[in-house]
């Protein structure tokens, strides 16, 4: 199957498909009894209209040569990527339950050599732009067709490198680059504009010579209608999503816990979240 | 407490050439212009998938000779070493195989990380190209990779080469593009020296040759020290010293076997020479390979000192710090 590319219609399913992906999260997060869940739940709607929406693949042959590449840049986030994968039918949903073991397709930081549909190794940050700057370049030798999406924090400004393929993406033009920054100005230190100030984030991205836009990343129709328009902006300019999120969105009691960037959730606490997530769809 | 250098005496004659590039050609020595861009060009020719890749370096490296036959095949990535390695991983992995250059300091140092995670941890077939290896420029630290070869050993999946000559450099380009996966490799540039085309040398991969023969010391060496040890044979033999030279341009994988062979045979004080800093290159894993395999010949090392060299001029450095011929040949007649 490669996936439909409607636009707004395909919205309400969304919503069940950004669910399934946070609940996914939840639950592999109940195996390990910690992770980086509350980053998660922030991003399952960036990552429900990118694998549900925007982007070509093939779930049973996750390396197919027309596929658009995704990126995880900042591979802590991988818990994330799995839900969706596991959502999205490349990874089979019995996985889940190894999430973080021995031997288990799904380690803690994200490795391209271990799963399926997962394009690179992160877990030390600041990585990715430039894979994907090469990869751009590779795929537009190629005269394909394909895109490279690439996710990274509002944390992975502070490293140099990312600024180096900012840079290098508007000098080579690289329109089959979209970047999606996840701004939800927490990191391990605390809140990102308070380790290393990065706002105004819009403008020095667009004097960089991207195209930009910054969304609400956990409105549906805002993140549908940011894909839409950076794969069909008319400019040879990469282009950039900068998302607001909201750190647990989705389960109310995670929202509002302080120091969120890696939380402990107790035992009891994850079935409580489940029902939350729950609650919070019925509502 | 800041300390600076005394003043030079005045009168005494000094050379005054501490210049980043500096030829490593001796007077009058036989040399070629840049045998790795010529050798890529070639390549090129029959490689589709060969691209040219570099940080603001391409003069530096030879890479403009690749440049300019193949211009729409050449990425200039600017100043920004992680970028070129990230972006290489990149390329790689949409099935090209790029030759990116840079200095081997910025290489190692610099980007270790990026080519640690996006090139050897993911196996991508990144050729890694570095100019100035060890102490071939007189620009002090900034520019001198003395640790190069110990950071790269380390790295798993990578193959590290650091070859001898110009001869010996148009041969390992097309050897290392048919070997899939990442390799670093040291890079003579400019006028490089011809050396091992008088001796039958063909480049294998993996494989140390024995380059000459001799019954009173066996010189196990890379790169130009190979290029040394060979002179230097030729000025121990007025003393009646008969030195035996093993070429080792693979660092990694090393060529145990041949190593093995020569230096159990008995007799021979076994001197590892190597443009790199004592620690963690040839001279280390020659001697942990020698331990434990239960071979214990004499054992003598001949290499860079650990700790920051001088700027100044190449013939200088190389004398001071005991890898030029002369200082090569004294020492092994010392140890005899």
């Amino acid at each position: 199957m490669e996936t439909s590319t409607n636009a707004l219609t395909n919205t309400p399913k969304l919503a069940d498909r950004a669910y399934n992906i946070r609940r996914n999260a939840l639950r592999m997060g109940e195996v390990q009894g910690q992770g980086y869940i509350a980053q998660a739940l922030d991003i399952s709607d960036v990552l429900a209209a990118a694998y549900f929406h925007a982007m070509r693949y093939r779930p049973e042959d996750s390396s197919w040569e027309g596929r658009d590449r995704f990126l995880l840049s900042n591979g802590h986030y991988a818990i994330a990527l799995y839900a969706a994968l596991i959502e999205a039918g490349i990874v089979p949903e019995e996985e889940l339950e190894t999430y973080g073991s021995d031997e288990s397709r799904l380690p803690m930081s994200g490795m391209a050599s271990y799963t399926p549909g997962m394009e690179m190794s992160g877990g030390s940050l600041g990585l990715g732009l430039s894979i994907a700057v090469g990869m751009g370049l590779g795929l537009k030798r190629k005269k394909s067709e394909a895109r490279v999406y690439t996710l990274f924090s509002d944390g992975e400004l502070d490293e140099g490198s990312v600024w180096e393929a900012i840079q290098s993406a508007a000098h080579y033009k690289l329109d089959n680059l979209i970047g999606i920054v996840d701004v939800n100005n927490q990191q391990a230190d605390g809140p990102s504009t308070q380790v290393m100030a990065f706002e105004p984030l819009v403008d020095k991205l667009q004097a960089f010579g991207w195209f930009v836009q910054r969304i609400n990343g956990n409105d549906l129709d805002a993140v549908v209608a940011a894909f839409d328009a950076a794969k069909s902006h008319p400019e040879l300019k990469p282009r950039m999503i900068v998302a607001d999120t909201l750190m647990g969105k989705g389960v109310p009691f995670l929202e509002q816990r302080e120091k969120s960037h890696f939380i402990r959730v107790e035992q009891h606490e994850w079935q409580l979240a489940l029902a939350a997530l729950e609650a919070g769809r019925q509502a | 407490m800041k300390t600076v250098r005394s003043a030079p005496q005045p009168g005494k004659p000094r050379l005054t050439t501490s210049a980043m590039i500096a030829s490593i050609a001796a007077e009058g020595q036989k040399t070629k212009p840049a045998p790795f861009g010529h050798a890529l060009v070639e390549l090129a020719r029959s490689r589709p998938d060969v691209v040219g890749m570099t940080a603001d370096l391409g003069k530096y490296t030879d890479l403009h000779i690749f440049a300019k036959e193949f211009p729409d095949r050449y990425y200039q990535m600017g100043m920004a070493e992680q970028l070129l390695f990230g972006a290489a991983s990149g390329l790689a992995a949409e099935g090209f195989m790029p030759f990116a250059t840079t200095y081997a300091v910025f290489a190692s140092r610099r980007a270790y990380d990026f080519i640690h995670q996006t090139i050897a941890e993911e196996d991508r077939n990144v050729k890694i190209v570095c100019a100035l290896p060890g102490l071939t420029s007189g620009y002090g630290p900034s520019h001198q990779a003395a640790e190069d070869l110990a950071l790269f050993r380390a790295m798993p999946n990578m193959t590290v080469i650091d070859p001898c000559d110009a001869h010996e450099i148009e041969q390992l380009v097309p050897a290392i593009a048919a070997h899939h996966g990442p390799v670093y490799m040291r890079l003579l540039r400019g006028q490089v020296p011809v050396v091992l085309d008088e001796y039958d040398y063909k480049f294998e991969l993996g494989k140390a040759k024995l380059v000459r023969d001799g019954k009173d010391a066996l010189v196990i060496s890379s790169g130009i020290m190979t290029m040394r040890a060979l002179e230097a044979a030729q000025t121990l033999k007025d003393d009646s010293i008969d030195i035996a030279v093993l070429h080792v341009p693979t660092i990694k994988p090393l060529d145990t076997e041949t190593i093995l062979r020569e230096a159990g045979k008995s007799g021979r004080l076994v001197v590892v020479a190597e443009n790199h800093t004592t620690i963690g290159g040839l001279g280390e894993a020659v001697a942990a390979l020698l331990m434990r395999s239960g071979v214990h010949p004499p054992f003598r090392q001949i290499a860079l000192p650990d700790e920051f060299l001088d700027a100044g001029a190449l013939p200088t450095l190389h004398a001071r710090y005991g890898i030029s011929t002369a200082e090569v040949a004294r020492q092994i007649k010392q140890w005899l």
